[in-house]
């Protein structure tokens, strides 16, 4: 469906040119210093770099989040520049997906409504369509027997995979991940790198993933290397799935 | 249900304290609005009814004589005062075209033909003043419900009978069925037979006043076939004022309406209810407050989560709703309380004292009006108190509420 938008094929997924982000009056930091990006539908790309380069700003602009101070942004070949904020929330809520590092879930709600949410937020009620989705994302990461655990029930690794069946309910075109992995240990870490390839590959979502280890960064398709606002190295195909034991 | 409700309700479920705190906050405030409103409309209608019981809404009477101005010849101008003689009871010229005039009228329910005079009883050695009313049983019950007042007998005037009440009835050291002589200016007077005793609750009404027919008093006055007064009574008794005003208009009599008549009475329920106003206005807006303080906090504590349902694609009047659902509900359900509370204190308050009669000492008026209006005004000020909060937290900006860290 969502490829239907894309006329040719030829226009990328996203766009980014030229764009830079300064934060503060007084003491102004230049976080972002002049980005181009360019990312395919279906991509499968990390975004490493020190700490304090910008990764964490630069995917909150990709993600609609935060207005660059200059450049120009194209999502699906519409300039999301001069967008209102109610058509950039419209966005966020029907084609870009997010999971965060810390503070994963709504701790009022269920694993089940976490997933279901977005989705409800958009329709303005619950449906037994909605419930069924989000039911069936639960059950594609392995929780569907914690499906009425509230999340502060949940494992670190567990709320990840909450987590990720909620950015992808909305059928995202872009997952949007800052260190999803950064708080959890090896066999989470696993778990959730594998679920995050897998819908990669079954529903050709693509994902941008911020990360500091290498190990992840190796299981990407391409590997975006930022240094102090910039991107220093941009690596593509030096592993593809089939590649890797 | 609506995706905000839901939230909302979450969020307030999720924060126990806070919202059991706040809404035993709102309903002690409501409580006490409820509580106060309940007992001072009670007090006041108590004691209007107290009033209102024994007199008509409206009374017309004759005009006052006043100077008249006559033109003499040249300019020479002379007045004249009329002084009319103490204690002389007048008539009103035509009262019966005059009657038909003020009963035709939409607003009125009941007109009585009355006469009100001074006399004094006789017994024995002693005498008492008293102030007789002649009436026609069957018109007068329109304006005042005298026979419910009656303690003993029957409310019999035909011939020389006479109803007086129980004072004074214990100063002549008589009962049913006793005599009075009952003696009136001009000499005129005659002996009356006791065919029943009042308690209109007020000493001084019943130690002087007296009913007798209208006719009687027709003859004790000495004004054949007049009235002294014609008693009116309408509907909504605060409209009495106006009534009097088109009465006067159409009949060129005087009108005087019981607030006028009552007007020290008036001023003190008023002054009454403005202080009672001025207190619930100040719980209104502690209650205010709370709530907003309390919304206030949650925003900054939920800041995060506001952030991801922001990032998620929840729209910013979204937010805004989930807060003034929870500012609306708090007011809602702390009014329930508060309602639940007041209304107890107010049955608990007015079944301390009773009265002789068994009726209570501080009447209370519970009525769902009261219920209503304040479930409203709380609902309204949890939903005005949850504005702040609500701009606040959907104006947050989701990139800076989930920075990482
Ligand atoms: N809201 C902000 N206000 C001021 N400076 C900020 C803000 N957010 C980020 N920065 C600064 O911008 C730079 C990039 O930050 P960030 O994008 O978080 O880096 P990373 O995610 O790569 O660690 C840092 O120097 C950081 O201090
Ligand atoms: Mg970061």
């Amino acid at each position: 469906m969502r490829f239907e938008m894309v006329d040719g094929g030829d226009v990328p997924l996203l766009q980014a040119t030229d764009v830079r982000k300064t934060y503060g009056e007084r003491v102004v930091t230049q976080a972002l210093k002049g980005i181009d990006l360019e990312l395919a539908e279906g991509a499968f790309c990390a975004l490493t770099g020190p700490s304090g380069c910008g990764k964490t700003t630069l995917l909150n602009l990709i993600g609609l989040l935060d207005r660059p101070s200059g450049g120009q942004l194209v999502l699906q070949g519409e300039d999301v520049g001069p967008l209102s904020d109610e058509a950039r929330t419209e966005l966020r809520g029907t084609r870009l997906g997010f999971v965060f590092q810390f503070h994963h879930l709504l701790p009022a709600f269920t694993a089940l409504e976490n997933v279901m949410l977005p989705l409800i937020s958009r329709r303005g009620r619950a449906t037994a369509e909605i419930r069924e989705k989000a039911a069936r994302l639960l059950d594609r990461v392995g929780l569907s027997d914690r499906a009425n655990y509230k999340s502060t029930d949940l494992s670190g690794g567990q709320k990840q995979r909450v987590a990720i069946a909620r950015a992808l309910v909305i059928d995202p075109v872009l997952v949007l991940a800052d260190e999803p992995t950064g708080n959890l240990d090896t066999e989470s870490t696993a778990q959730v790198m594998d679920l995050l390839e897998s819908f990669n590959h079954q529903y050709g979502t693509a994902f941008l993933l911020v990360t500091h280890e290498d190990s992840i960064a190796r299981r990407c398709r391409r590997v975006v290397h930022m240094v102090d606002g910039l991107i220093a190295s941009d690596q593509s195909g030096s592993l593809s799935p089939a590649d890797r034991t | 249900m609506p995706f905000e409700l839901w939230v909302a309700l979450r969020y307030l479920r999720d924060q126990r304290f806070q919202t059991g705190l706040i809404l035993c906050g709102t309903g002690v405030g409501v409580g006490v609005i409820v509580f106060l409103s309940a007992l001072i409309t009670g007090l006041q209608e108590s004691i209007i009814e107290r009033t209102l019981g024994s007199q008509a809404q409206v009374i017309v009477r004759p005009i006052e004589e006043i100077p008249r101005v006559h033109p003499m010849d040249g300019e020479v101008l002379a007045a004249l005062t009329l002084e009319r003689p103490p204690q002389r009871v007048r008539s009103i010229e035509g009262w019966r075209a005059i009657e038909d005039v003020v009963r035709r009228s939409p607003d009125v329910s009941g007109v009585a033909p009355t006469i009100t005079g001074p006399a004094i009883a006789l017994r024995g050695q002693g005498s008492i003043a008293l102030s007789v009313r002649g009436i026609e049983l069957e018109s007068y019950r329109t304006i005042v419900d005298v026979e419910s007042r009656l303690v003993e007998g029957r409310f019999d005037l035909a011939g020389f009978q006479v109803v007086v009440g129980t004072e004074l009835a214990r100063t002549l050291g008589t009962g049913l069925g006793g005599r009075v002589r009952i003696q009136a200016a001009g000499d005129r007077g005659g002996v009356y037979t006791i065919s029943g005793i009042f308690d209109y609750s007020s000493q001084t009404l019943n130690e002087s006043l007296v009913f007798v027919s209208l006719r009687g008093a027709q003859t004790l006055f000495g004004i054949a076939g007049g009235v002294s007064a014609l008693e009116v009574t309408g509907g909504d008794i605060f409209e009495a004022d106006a009534m009097a005003a088109r009465i006067q208009d159409r009949t060129g009599l005087v009108a005087e309406s019981w607030m006028e008549q009552n007007g020290d009475l008036l001023v003190g329920l008023r002054s009454q209810s403005m202080s009672s106003v001025m207190i619930q206005v100040f719980v209104i807006l502690a209650v205010a407050l709370g709530i907003a303080s309390v919304l206030a906090v949650s925003v900054v504590q939920k800041a995060k989560e506001i952030g991801i349902l922001r990032a998620t694609g929840t729209r910013s009047r979204s937010v805004t709703r989930i807060f003034l659902i929870q500012g609306a509900i708090l007011g809602g359900v702390g009014s329930l309380l508060g309602i639940a509370l007041g209304a107890f204190l107010a049955l608990f308050f007015a079944n301390l004292a009773r009265n002789p009669d068994g009726s209570a000492t501080f009447p209370v008026a519970l009525t769902p009006l009261l219920y209503g209006r304040s479930a409203a005004v709380a609902i309204a000020v949890g939903l005005l108190a949850a504005v702040l909060p609500a701009r606040d937290a959907s104006q947050m900006d989701p990139a800076d509420a989930i920075r990482n860290g």
